[in-house]
């Protein structure tokens, strides 16, 4: 089943492909293809892990090639699909999450006329998302790359009769294009440096290379890794897409898509290893984003916007994890998965609130659900429950370890990068919380026509599924470092290290700030009052609900500057250049009417012409012969 | 009698000439200069062959003799034809070819 | 060996011919008439591209040579290699396809018949331009393809067509005249004779000092930059584009255009391999700069063929680039993405001619909500559109990425400052796409809400079929270019080394 790998991505391709050319016709059984295509290819998927686990750890690995890409001379590239331990561990995620969430939208879906038409992009997303983690080399990671952005502007922009979702959806591709810069940049380097861009050959060459190349090469896939992931300063973009249904918002934007960026990075880790300056590079910068994320979490009452926040924070220590280096890649990869359950859940359980509230997102107008909709509600919690890190929920098994690793090294960076884990995992506690109990706690503060009821099972039963992962996901993979090991083959083995601060009190330390900050949310948003128009508030929360003027800043120093330009520049290409080109000719236009005078139409004139003529020649053949 | 004398009377006489086809308005007037001309042509060519005691000059000034007939004629007929069309044989008046 | 090239020339200018003195009772059926002939163009090229050797793909093949006229040097010489075929292939796929597009167009059959004829000896001149092995053959068709376009330009379109027309034909003048002088040069510094024009006979011969050789391939230069068009000799593009028919438009943009950077391959590259080595790094500058400068005008752009005509100038510029590099990579590139932008830009000319047709205008704040009302047309743009900026799967990307990564070992900033143009790309792309097809459906018009007629659909789907094919299997292209590129390269390089 590993060398058939390629169907995964097959499958739900040639669905999409049926779906938009059939159209309307398809509407009928339309979407069940879809969750079909989805789940073969997680079937695939586990037949490939199970054929895996029969290997020795060592030749896990198979690399097939189906077909030359671009053929010989300076660059060959074959259509290579590697299925490793890494690869696989995604392709499960994708595909176990993306059927749940296949399965899901039938339901949620179930109104909408253009139902086929979203499977059909959610089938055309799962495909290029499998083909962006089993490539073998770059470029065909980045015909992936390239497709899950398209996929996501094209859910994003679902119900493009709404401006500003069309808005939304062309801000994340425009967005994403400008990390792919970096993509194509880092494509070059290593071109440049290596002569190839399979992770084979990389892998090999990759010590030969300078430090100077591979830590450009490393910032250039860093800038990629920004823009897909939503990472500083490439963030703005997944607030806006939550434009999108929200089961987009579940399977992109929380679970996969998003995560590609720390694909990115850990596959690349030949190259990172070494390039010690941009390794701290991508730690700091998911140091910032991780605390941004919170605290913009902190002051959100849109429910989906506050989830995503959270998942650019989460996704903020992963990237963190990421820029530890070897330490960091097999937890980062360990928060991911439990991360796209939990979230993901949430994502979910955030769509049935919203179905049983008439579609409404303000977290100031519910409070008291967790009577009418059970079921959401202990698979919401169960998810909260796991993004806080509490034990023995799935969260606190990736988490913590993160915050752990964040503690190893040398200098200032285990103090800086642990302590903002570390804090962070406190702020994560009080966001989620206040989410939680505003949602679900508290008062009802319902608007007059909401009856807010339980969704029905194709909704629920995915999210249970997800609920138990969150659950219990976490224990299993961290018994006897379980996962670790498995993904030993492709992060390495690393030598366990000491972080400065013994590992109890690191524990000790974030089960009281998760604490603190649960409780806290506790005192303000479930027992205290919520009122049901967000208050005046001070500078901090303003900036916080602005998204610390993120898109301010964007649209005074690009955008506008930006339209300034080509208004300028149209003008000028018509004023100065084609004017040049239009000069010009009035310019000859101008000689020839001067030229013109000459002719008089009067004979004495040009008589006298012809004699002043002839005295010329004459004198110049006299003078000529002297 | 120094035949280059009748040289430069033939330089004179080519000036005065053109002079008169080029000031004078009057068609007739301006084609009697361009008679004037030939003929100051004429007698250089005869002063000229009896300086090089050669009759060449001579007999091209047979040859000048006729195609100024010539001209004469054609000249006369385009004068009197403009005359007909314009009622006017001033040399300013038509200007057609006025670019 | 059957004449295959001289036919495929010859065939579309006796079509023209054969329109023209078409009796009145038969004008009604001239469409049919001009159709079937390219579709017989196009078997008889399927056919020539079959016998094609791929394995010698750097060989010009289908050679053939005749005297013409020997007192100067002239031959009729025609061959292709694997560039060539390319190119040719690109002429025998569109013109059909312009003249199925143009179906409901002119509704007098007298000025039908015209436009028809001028089209087929458009194909004519195309198909000779790309096939010319000598030098003297390539510059008179290189002149005597304006004159079907002048009046094609001039006589069918928009308000301002004549001063269109009349400033393409006068700047494509004034660059022929300069090559003019050169295709002279060239007959006293090469080996001479009754076949001194012959290309093979003129490489590497050449007996020129570096000063006179500079001067010539500028002169050469010059010709194929007002052609492609690069920056600042562009701006005869945006007014053609504007004021032609869309039909013309992607004929020009899309197949004769290319002659511009086909000719800096097989004859700057060829004939002056030093002075094209001096000249390089301006010419990269230049091509940033027509990158950049043509996105960014794009999208500042209200009327949407001007705006397609900027993208193009934009496109040429990664083209330029990718020739100007001589890397193995970014040369196939180059040559790939002529052909793939040829589909690419022709498929979005004639999408937003059908537009025009429905409403008479191309301005895009005429439009919204289009995508309620005619979903199918929305869904073919959208994706003809993401070809124009480089999506993965469909073909112009992987020309793009070979260009970019293969010209970054010698250019790397420039290709850094040209990967920006993949943002503005996206931004002209799908603004445009924004402001025409999403929103709220729009209340009036009854004239849009025809969708994608069978007509219009058998124009776009095979250049969106051939885009998708080549997107997922550039291969089967590139196999043709590979040699053909090594073969250049290695003769830039070769001379680089000597000197």
């Amino acid at each position: 089943m590993q060398s058939l790998i390629w169907l995964a991505i097959a499958l739900p391709l040639a669905s999409a492909a049926v779906l938009l050319c059939l159209g309307r016709r398809a509407d009928a059984w339309g979407h069940w293809m879809g969750v079909a295509a989805s789940g073969g290819a997680f079937l695939v998927g586990l037949g490939a892990l199970i054929e895996m686990l029969g290997k020795p750890a060592e030749e896990r690995a198979l690399d097939t090639t189906l077909y030359t890409f671009i053929p010989g001379g300076d660059l060959h590239v074959d259509v290579g699909l590697l299925a490793d331990p890494l690869s696989i561990t995604f392709v499960l995620l994708i595909t176990f999450v993306g059927t749940l969430i296949h399965v899901y939208s039938v339901a949620y879906m179930e109104h909408d006329k253009d139902r086929r038409r979203f499977f059909a992009y959610l089938n055309l997303f799962v495909a290029a998302m499998l083909l962006l983690v089993l490539a073998d080399s770059y470029l065909l990671l980045f015909v992936g790359w390239e497709g899950v952005g398209v996929a996501s502007y094209l859910l994003i922009g679902f119900w493009n009769y709404k401006p500003e979702y069309a808005t939304a959806a062309n801000k994340a591709f425009v967005v994403n294009r400008i990390g792919d810069i970096g993509l194509i940049i880092a494509m070059g380097i290593m071109f440049t440096t290596f002569g190839a861009l399979d992770f084979a050959t990389i892998g090999e060459l990759a010590g030969n290379a300078s430090t100077a190349t591979l830590t450009a090469a490393g910032l250039a896939l860093l800038l990629a890794a920004c823009g897909k992931s939503a990472q500083f300063p490439l963030q703005s973009w997944l607030g806006d897409a939550m434009a999108g249904p929200t089961p987009v918002s579940a399977l992109i934007h929380a679970a996969t898509m998003v995560t590609a960026g720390v694909y990115l990075i850990v596959r690349s880790a030949p190259i990172f290893e070494g390039a010690p300056n941009a390794q701290v590079v991508v730690a700091i910068v998911g140091a910032i984003t991780l605390t941004l994320g919170a605290l913009i979490g902190m002051a959100k009452d849109d429910i989906k916007k506050a989830l995503a926040a959270s998942t650019m924070s989460q996704i903020g220590y992963m990237m963190l994890a990421a820029g530890l280096g070897p330490v960091g890649y097999a937890f980062a990869i360990f928060h991911l998965i439990t991360h796209g359950f939990f979230k993901a859940g949430m994502f979910l359980g955030a769509g049935s609130v919203m179905h049983a509230m008439n579609d409404q997102v303000d977290m100031r107008r519910f409070g008291a659900l967790k009577g009418a909709m059970v079921v959401t509600w202990v698979t919401f919690g169960l998810g909260w429950l796991a993004i806080l890190g509490v034990p023995p929920f799935s969260g606190y098994w990736s988490k913590d370890k993160i915050i752990e690793s964040a503690f190893v090294g040398e200098g200032w960076q285990p103090w800086v990068f642990g302590l903002t884990a570390l804090i962070g995992a406190g702020l994560t506690a009080f966001y989620m919380s206040r989410l939680f109990f505003m949602t679900f706690h508290g008062k009802a503060r319902w608007t007059d026509e909401v009856h807010p009821h339980e969704s029905p099972a194709l909704m629920t039963v995915p999210m249970i599924i997800l609920a138990v992962g969150s659950a219990f996901l976490g224990l299993i993979l961290a018994t006897g470092d379980r996962f670790t090991t498995w993904l030993e083959p492709v992060t390495g083995h690393v030598e366990h290290h000491e972080p400065v601060l013994p590992v109890a009190v690191i524990v000790a330390l974030t089960l009281i700030l998760v604490a603190l900050g649960a409780v806290g949310a506790w005192f303000k948003y479930g027992r205290a009052e919520v009122p049901q128009e967000a208050p005046s508030a001070s500078l901090a929360t303003i900036t916080a609900r602005n998204d610390f003027f993120q898109d301010s800043v964007n649209r005074a120093v690009f955008q506008r500057p930006g339209q300034h330009v080509t208004r300028t520049l149209v003008y000028a290409d018509a004023a100065i250049v084609d004017g040049a080109v239009n000069k010009q000719a009035r310019g000859w236009s101008s000689l020839g009417s001067a030229s013109r005078k000459l002719q008089t139409g009067q004979v004495r004139s040009y008589a006298a012409t012809m004699l002043v003529g002839l005295v010329i020649v004459i004198a110049v053949i006299v003078v000529g012969g002297l | 009698m120094n035949p280059m004398n009748y040289v430069i009377l033939a330089a004179i006489l080519f000036s005065i000439g053109a002079a008169a086809v080029l000031l004078r308005r009057n068609a007739i007037v301006a084609f009697m200069g361009v008679e004037l001309m030939l003929n100051a042509a004429n007698l250089a060519l005869v002063a000229f062959s009896r300086i090089h005691g050669e009759l060449d000059g001579q007999i091209m000034a047979f040859f000048v003799m006729v195609v100024a007939a010539a001209e004469v004629v054609v000249g006369l007929a385009i004068i009197i034809a403009v005359f007909r069309a314009r009622q006017t044989i001033s040399l300013d008046e038509p200007a057609e070819l006025k670019g | 060996m059957f004449p295959f090239l001289t036919v495929l020339v010859a065939l579309p200018a006796l079509g023209a011919a054969l329109l023209w003195a078409l009796p009145a009772s038969a004008l009604t059926r001239v469409r049919e008439i001009a159709l079937g002939i390219t579709v017989v163009e196009a078997v008889l090229f399927v056919i020539m591209a079959l016998q094609f050797d791929k394995g010698d793909a750097g060989a010009f093949q289908f050679s053939e040579t005749y005297a013409w006229i020997p007192q100067i040097g002239a031959s009729w010489a025609l061959g292709v290699n694997g560039i060539g075929l390319l190119m040719v292939a690109l002429a025998v796929i569109l013109v059909p396809l312009t003249i199925l597009a143009a179906w409901r167009e002119d509704k007098v059959p007298a000025r039908r018949r015209h436009y028809l004829a001028l089209v087929l000896l458009s194909q004519a001149f195309m198909v000779g331009i790309f096939a010319a092995r000598d030098v003297f053959l390539f510059y008179v068709l290189f002149e005597a393809m304006l004159i079907p376009l002048y009046f094609l330009i001039g006589s069918f379109g928009g308000a301002q067509r004549r001063y269109a027309a009349v400033k393409f034909l006068l700047y494509s003048l004034v660059g022929g005249l300069v090559m003019l002088v050169g295709v002279v040069a060239l007959y006293f510094v090469g080996p001479g004779g009754e076949q001194a024009f012959l290309t093979d006979n003129l490489t590497g011969t050449l007996d020129l000092t570096t000063a006179q050789e500079r001067l010539m391939f500028l002169a050469f230069f010059l010709a194929f930059a007002i052609k492609a068009p690069m920056v600042p000799v562009h701006t005869w593009l945006p007014d053609v584009a504007e004021n032609a028919r869309p039909g013309t438009t992607a004929l020009l943009v899309a197949v004769l255009d290319k002659i511009g950077t086909f000719g800096m391959l097989t004859l700057c590259l060829t004939l002056f391999p030093e002075a094209a080595d001096w000249a390089s790094p301006v010419i990269i500058v230049l091509a940033v700069i027509s990158v950049i400068y043509g996105a960014l005008l794009a999208i500042g752009q209200k009327d949407m063929m001007r705006l397609v005509s900027f993208t193009s100038v934009s496109h040429f510029g990664i083209m330029v680039l990718g020739i100007f590099a001589f890397q193995q990579t970014s040369v196939e590139g180059a040559a790939l993405y002529m052909f793939n932008h040829g589909l690419s830009t022709g498929a979005l000319f004639l999408l937003v001619g059908f537009l025009i047709a429905r409403t008479g205008t191309a301005d895009v704040d005429a439009y919204g909500g289009l995508q309620r009302i005619v979903p199918v047309f929305a869904g073919t743009f959208l994706v003809v559109g993401l070809s124009a900026l480089s999506l993965p799967g469909l073909s112009p990307f992987v020309s793009e990425i070979m260009v970019l990564v293969g010209a970054y070992p010698v250019a790397a900033w420039a290709v850094i400052v040209s990967a920006v143009s993949v943002v503005l790309a996206a931004l002209y792309i799908l603004l445009t796409y924004k402001k025409v097809f999403t929103g709220p459906a729009p209340e009036a018009a009854p004239a849009t809400t025809r969708d994608l007629t069978l007509r219009e659909r058998l124009v776009a789907w095979p250049l969106v079929g051939l885009m998708l094919l080549l997107g997922f299997a550039p291969a089967i292209a590139i196999d043709y270019l590979r040699e053909p590129s090594a073969d250049i390269v290695a003769h830039v390089t070769l001379e680089e080394a000597d000197a």
